[in-house]
């Protein structure tokens, strides 16, 4: 068994290794608190829910077009630019230029902390900027398979990931175009509710946007799995997935199956852009490429084309990222989050959750 | 093609010479930068620094399209962590050839290892090869696409290496038994303190004497400090020597029986294999060989720029590579250098110097800050003149908007390159109609000549395209 896969020895045993050093600075040196590594985990937790959000979309492009999408990250920072121009437009109405509100306070026009923005303190921008971002986002990746992706659906993987680079670097610098290279504050930081929960020696923070986030999150990845599994449409994203050609033989219609993955993949990508943004409180023209590479970890590591292996990717990678700081400097915590993919790659690639795909 | 021997034949013929097309696009670029550039009364100054940042722009791209080439064009790897093996390459050379810390009264915050400046570019050379074969040698197993996250995701983390501060000093033992500190300098970068890799190497050649001749020429007609042009001038020269260099050795490489596994591994690999060639090896030596010739490139684009930063290697410096690789068409290394050059001269400089003319002709006036007071003249009062400047302003990003907007275009009208298709294939011989009609028919007596692969039985494709 040893000799049969030394590989996967080896990570086992580095990682029971830094298994070992962990449970020794908790319950002997005491070098690290239950609450610190409390905080961290439910850190992970936060991060972990978007990029499975997130990733929900990319692995549904992924198994069911065969291409990985590069242009992925930049749907999240569309939609999060079309949700926080809704947001502050409705949050400042009155209060300032439209046009500064609509441009997310480009240039530092307006400043998302002078407008009191949050859950609790405007509720119904904040639900107007989720469902903005989602039906924007849509569209978007309707508009962009349309032009771009149908014409070539028929190419190799590759011509379609090379052609996604494309749209990535066309949206991501036509967003520094319009709303500008700054990251601007978006939320009042310092009046956000918090509660918070001891834990055994000390107490991890938790505020209204971390509940959001798992309001939305959960609520999202519950009725996505809802969708695929009670009606026909998972059946046939799963067929499709399979085997293309058998699937328009037994005459599912595929240009529609492919028309419901844009569907639910950017509506669910643009929420995530969208609550991402509002739990970090900063919002900047590269957010969601910078977060694309983790999305990419996650799908990779959940297995391509399942939805539950995205989610669980997500927050295998989200909490690899937040707690790698106990071990090494916090420079290389997005560092970590791909070294785990990469022994994920070499140890399982096709993925903790493969063979199940799309739901 | 039957028509030979008429002027028009003789033309074509010349045309199908791969050489004579890189020449004359060259020719086209520098005669439309000029031309452009006297029309709009730009400087002599001007006019030469923008030609030696041109020349400088096409010789770093066209040698890292060239290495990308053999990745992708001949192996099939599809890599997307260029820019990791480029700053590995220039952070080990920097690391071995900077002098010793506190020697010769340097500003510079950590020192190197003092070793002459060959040795550290053999030393970069290396570690960008050695780094490749770590990257290989599980990701080769892998899809594509697999490659192609595995290696951008090593290129993220040799950035974050050297963004991080836990490696922005540390000491390193030297051969007389001390330590001395030495770093990558974090986020704030590396000064390269070492001396000037040009006029060191123009030393050597025992051509200073033909330099500082070229330098009072050049003073004659740019009165006040001509020094830096003519070294940026006589780097893109030697910069294009290396790109002959890159195109000679990827040529033989390509051209050998090992090149003609790796095509094999490239159409088919199982095939190669079951024709008992341990494919795993050639892959892994053709990815090695990439990546130092990356190394190379990345060391030579930044030796003599002074100082070096982790954020210069972003992903989409990459990308650019892949632009200029899949403009040239995949598979051809005249197309590479092809598709360096076009990159270099209309994507990425070209922009650029449409800004400098226009702003040093027209002088216009400051630029709205964002894009706020930029359109709302145009939407209230019609008045077009800020969104104008704006634009001009902007050109950096949108020049990236541009560039991705030509690779969709690329990869819908033409993924085959401006060279159409120019894939060689893995065998020996041709494997054109040959039976078929006579041997100047199908176009071939010319080029096999000289370029034989490149157009085996393809001859019109390459002929044909004007």
């Amino acid at each position: 068994m040893a000799v049969d896969r030394p590989l996967t020895v080896f990570f086992a045993i580095v990682g029971l290794l830094l298994l070992g050093s962990l449970v020794w600075g908790l319950l002997v040196s005491g070098a690290v608190t239950f609450a610190r590594l409390g905080s961290l985990v439910w850190d992970g937790v936060m991060r972990g829910l978007v990029i499975g959000l997130a990733g929900i979309g990319l692995s549904m492009t992924y198994s069911i077009l065969n291409f990985a999408n590069f242009s992925h990250g930049d749907y999240i920072t569309s939609g999060a630019f079309a949700g926080w121009a809704t947001t502050y437009a409705i949050a400042g109405f009155g209060r300032a230029d439209i046009g500064s509100l609509l441009l997310v306070g480009a240039g530092g026009s307006v400043l998302g902390g002078a407008l009191g923005i949050g859950v609790t303190t405007t509720p119904v921008a904040v639900v107007a900027g989720v469902v903005v971002a989602g039906v924007f986002t849509v569209l978007l990746a309707l508009a962009i398979d349309r032009v771009v992706y149908r014409p070539i659906r028929s190419e190799s993987g590759i011509t379609l990931l090379i052609t996604s680079i494309g749209v990535a670097f066309a949206l991501r610098y036509l967003i520094q175009f319009v709303f500008g290279s700054s990251v601007r504050g978006t939320t009042a930081a310092g009046s956000i509710p918090q509660v918070p929960l001891y834990f055994i020696d000390g107490v991890v923070r938790v505020d209204a946007h971390d509940v959001t986030l798992l309001v939305v999150a959960g609520g999202l990845m519950l009725g996505v799995h809802l969708l695929l599994q009670t009606t026909k449409l998972g059946k046939a994203m799963r067929a499709m997935s399979d085997n293309e050609d058998l699937a328009r033989i037994t005459g599912i219609p595929t240009e529609r199956v492919v028309r419901a993955t844009w569907i639910i993949g950017g509506g669910l990508t643009g929420v995530a852009g969208y609550v991402f943004i509002l739990w970090k409180g900063t919002l900047g023209f590269n957010d969601g490429w910078l977060l694309l590479l983790l999305i990419f970890a996650a799908v990779i590591l959940g297995g391509i084309g399942s939805i539950y292996g995205a989610i669980a990717g997500g927050l295998i990678i989200g909490i690899a990222a937040s707690i790698s700081v106990l071990w090494i400097p916090a420079a290389f915590s997005r560092a970590a989050a791909f070294v785990v993919m990469i022994v994920i790659l070499l140890v399982r690639p096709q993925g903790l959750f493969s063979g199940r795909s799309t739901a | 093609m039957s028509d030979t021997e008429t002027p028009t034949g003789t033309l074509r013929q010349l045309w199908a010479e791969d050489a004579v097309k890189i020449a004359a696009l060259l020719f086209v670029i520098y005669a439309g930068y000029l031309v452009s550039g006297l029309v709009l009364g730009y400087s002599v100054r001007g006019q030469l620094n923008s030609l030696a940042s041109l020349t400088f722009y096409i010789g770093v791209f066209a040698t890292l399209a060239l290495a990308l080439n053999l990745h992708w064009g001949y192996t099939g790897l599809f890599n997307i962590g260029v820019v990791g093996f480029m700053a590995v390459g220039i952070y080990v050379m920097a690391f071995v050839s900077k002098p010793l810390y506190g020697a010769g009264g340097s500003a510079a915050q950590v020192g190197g290892l003092g070793l002459p400046i060959p040795v550290g570019i053999f030393a970069g050379m290396i570690a960008a090869a050695l780094l490749g074969f770590v990257v290989a040698l599980p990701a080769l197993r892998l899809r594509a696409d697999y490659l192609a996250i595995v290696t951008i995701a090593m290129s993220e983390i040799v950035r974050f290496t050297f963004l991080s501060s836990t490696f922005q000093q540390f000491q390193f033992p030297t051969l007389s038994g001390e330590s001395t500190r030495v770093g990558f300098g974090g986020g704030s970068g590396l000064i390269l303190d070492f001396p000037d890799p040009l006029l060191a190497f123009i030393d050597v050649l025992g051509l200073s004497g033909a330099y500082d001749g070229l330098v009072r020429l050049v003073g004659q007609v740019v009165p006040n400090n001509p020094d830096p042009i003519v070294h940026s001038l006589v780097y893109g020269l030697v910069l294009l020597g290396v790109v002959a260099a890159y195109f000679w050795l990827l040529k033989r490489t390509g051209e050998s029986p090992f090149g003609r596994v790796l095509k094999a591994i490239r159409e088919d690999e199982d095939v190669a294999r079951a024709l008992g060639k341990n494919t795993d090896r050639f892959k892994i030596v053709s990815f090695m060989l990439g990546c130092a010739l990356m190394g190379l490139a990345g060391i030579l684009w930044l030796m003599g720029q002074g100082a070096v930063t982790p954020n210069f290697f972003r992903p989409r410096l990459t990308f650019f590579v892949w632009i200029a690789l899949i403009i040239g068409g995949a598979g051809s290394n005249t197309g590479s250098v092809m598709g360096g050059a076009v990159f270099a001269a209309v994507l990425y400089q070209g922009p650029l110097y449409f800004q400098n003319v226009v702003t040093s002709v027209f002088q216009p006036g400051d630029a709205p800050g964002s894009f706020g007071p930029a359109i709302s003249p145009l939407l209230s009062s019609a008045d077009p003149m800020p969104f104008l400047l704006y634009t001009l302003d902007s050109v950096r990003q949108l020049q990236l908007v541009v560039m991705g907007v030509v690779l969709i275009w690329l990869m819908h009208n033409r993924p085959q390159g401006m060279l159409g298709h120019r894939k060689e294939t893995a065998a020996a011989i041709p494997l054109g109609r040959r039976g078929g009609g006579a041997g100047p028919e199908s176009g071939s007596s010319d080029p096999d000549s000289e370029p034989a692969p490149q157009t085996d039985g393809d001859g019109t494709g390459g002929a044909a395209d004007e």
